[in-house]
């Protein structure tokens, strides 16, 4: 049998449900495995004792026939989600003591499904990055290895930390946050399932903001399965974020069961980026293939003002922050370094509480909203952004979905990419025009590298069409059949 | 694009964050590549292209106006470094 760690969401509710095993016991093996897993540096803060008493009050409601759409099972919570009375620090130093009176609406969706909380995940620090290198509590490692080379390798960003959980069997599966790609980028480098829905699908009341017009919530999951159980419990509208959609929210699950058949799959010609590696090209040919055997009929389609999308995205994700980010003062929460005067303790605080790749965003973000620059810069970046999002509306006229990679290149080892920012930032080039674009998208595992490291491909899908993408998505799963194991896997 | 340290310097005042000379040596470099990427924007035509500022499509939902959360001082203030008699405390402002 396999062990109780080795289950998928899906399988785990199945021997929950069938009364092969409790939560207790389920939840005891994945405290073990986090244990097991420390090394990686996945989680900041662990909730074993909270876990526990979750998982004997839902064992009492599955007794009584009233358990919900996930009674039972263990997550990894992004330490970017407010968590009422649980430390909360988005990986900054400045959040140091933060201990939220008041829960996120989608952990308390989770919550009131049933599911346990393990603990919290680790994360670039106010989720800015693309490694998990920039937290104040220390960088995550990934589980997987390159073959027959030993140094550690990066999880990717900026959910690292749910990632590497999730890759590493320490958590059935986690929330994340995608601004840029911090779902579908790290998914992608561990071989899991991640989730960016549709800007609106998710509230991100009670999520630290980092840029709030790109911000959204999603699973990271072992398989596609989960993702879609998961996000039937995540999503909907919530009276609390004005721009969450007060739409109805379908049955992720059984939108897998249906055909895709007749379907058209979307190239871009655009993302034929210069200097992709060729596996990542034959990859994303083999999806291309997977999707026309399964009766799907691709056509080209053209994204011409993608190629600016990150140097928008690096425009208006700053701007966003350095606005979000004024709130931390040293005078409503977390750290607090004084001075001789107000300015001088905002000074001080913010000077010891930020890290130097969130000091190098506030700059940029005050910089192009400074007088003199807005226009030449803000405006402009929001104005190209409207042309980013016509692209997608006029190729959604010809296609259902639009089939990428999801990253240009697999995981790399920590402390490569360190010293260029732009090079660091190219990481993002395929996931963040569906941020600027409003759009779902989807990462899966489909293969790996020379050197035996994943490889994704993302599907992106219409505005609130989560059913289609998570449908294509089980379909390249299924055609791939992902079954490489990192190196590293607690409870085995 | 080039920034010198005397702008990331006055950037800095108005973001409050001090920043010190090998900081600003440092982020003087990294801006200046940045915004040398960044302008690769400029020549792009954007036409009568309208600034979008969100991707959601409909007017900002209204409610009545009244109050429906309050009375949890204790809550607010709980994460404040320090606070006395209900309120936030910060060094003197007004001599």
């Amino acid at each position: 049998m396999t062990s109780l760690t080795g289950l998928t969401m899906a399988a785990a509710l199945d021997g929950l449900a069938k009364k092969e095993f409790s939560s207790a016991e389920l939840t005891a093996a994945y405290v073990k495995a986090m244990e097991q897993a420390r090394h990686l540096n996945a989680y900041v803060t662990e909730t074993p004792d909270q876990a526990l008493a979750m998982a004997q009050a839902s064992d009492a409601r599955r007794a009584k026939g009233e358990a919900g759409a996930m009674d039972g099972v263990p997550l990894g919570v992004k330490d970017l989600y407010c968590t009422k009375g649980v430390l909360t620090t988005a990986g900054s130093h400045i959040l140091d003591g933060f201990t939220p009176t008041y829960e996120s609406t989608v952990t308390q969706k989770l919550w009131d499904a049933g599911a346990v909380m393990l603990g919290k995940t680790n994360l670039d620090e106010f989720a800015m990055g693309s490694a998990n290198i920039t937290s104040y509590y220390g960088k995550v490692e990934s589980p997987w290895r390159k073959a027959g080379d030993n140094r550690p390798l990066v999880p990717g960003g900026s959910s690292g930390g749910s990632a590497a959980a999730v890759a590493a069997h320490a958590a059935i599966a986690a929330t994340g946050t995608d601004t840029g790609g911090s779902i579908r980028q790290p998914a992608a480098y561990t071989g899991i399932v991640g989730l960016k829905p549709t800007y609106g699908r998710c509230s991100r009341w009670g999520i630290i903001a980092y840029a709030s017009s790109l911000d959204q919530a999603g699973p990271m999951t072992r398989d596609v399965t989960d993702a879609a159980i998961m996000m039937g419990v995540m999503a909907g509208f919530d009276a609390k974020d004005s721009t969450s959609v007060d739409i109805a929210v379908p049955d992720y699950r059984a939108a897998l069961e249906g055909s895709v058949k007749g379907l058209r799959v979307g190239i871009p010609k655009e993302y034929r980026v210069e200097g992709m590696p060729a596996e990542i090209e034959q990859q994303w040919q083999q999806g291309i293939e997977w999707l026309k055997a399964a009766g799907m009929e691709p056509v080209e389609v053209s994204l011409p003002h993608t190629q600016h999308a990150l140097a928008t995205y690096y425009i208006i994700a700053p701007a966003e922050a350095s606005s979000n980010l004024a709130r931390y003062d040293g005078v409503r929460y977390g750290l607090r370094v004084e001075g001789d005067s107000l300015d001088k303790l905002y000074e001080n605080s913010r000077a010891a509480g930020f890290g130097a790749e969130v000091k190098l965003r506030v700059l940029i973000g005050t910089y192009v909203l400074s007088a003199g620059y807005y226009d030449a810069y803000y405006l402009k970046a929001q104005k190209i952004r409207t042309l980013i999002a016509e692209d997608f509306r006029k190729a959604y006229e010809q296609c259902d979905v639009i089939l990428t990679p999801t990253s240009p290149s697999a995981a790399f080892a920590i402390g490569e990419k360190m010293d260029d920012p732009v090079a660091m930032y190219m990481q993002d080039v395929f996931t963040v025009p569906a941020n600027l674009a409003g759009i779902p998208g989807l990462a899966v595992p489909a293969g790996l590298s020379a050197d035996g490291l994943p490889l994704g491909l993302q599907v992106l899908g219409k505005a609130f069409d989560e059913e289609t993408v998570l449908k294509v998505g089980r379909v390249i799963e299924k055609a791939a059949a992902f079954s490489a194991r990192p190196s590293f896997l607690a409870g085995e | 694009m080039s920034m010198d340290k005397a702008t990331v310097a006055n950037i800095a005042r108005l973001a409050r964050l001090k920043l010190s000379d090998d900081e600003l040596d440092l982020y003087a470099r990294e801006l200046s590549g940045i915004f040398g990427w960044i302008e690769q924007l400029q020549a792009v035509d954007t036409g009568d292209a309208e600034p979008m500022s969100s991707v959601v499509e409909r007017l900002l939902p209204e409610r009545e106006d009244v109050v429906t959360d309050g009375g949890i001082q204790e809550d607010v203030l709980a994460n404040a470094p320090d606070a006395a008699h209900g309120y936030y405390v910060v060094p003197k402002v007004v001599e």
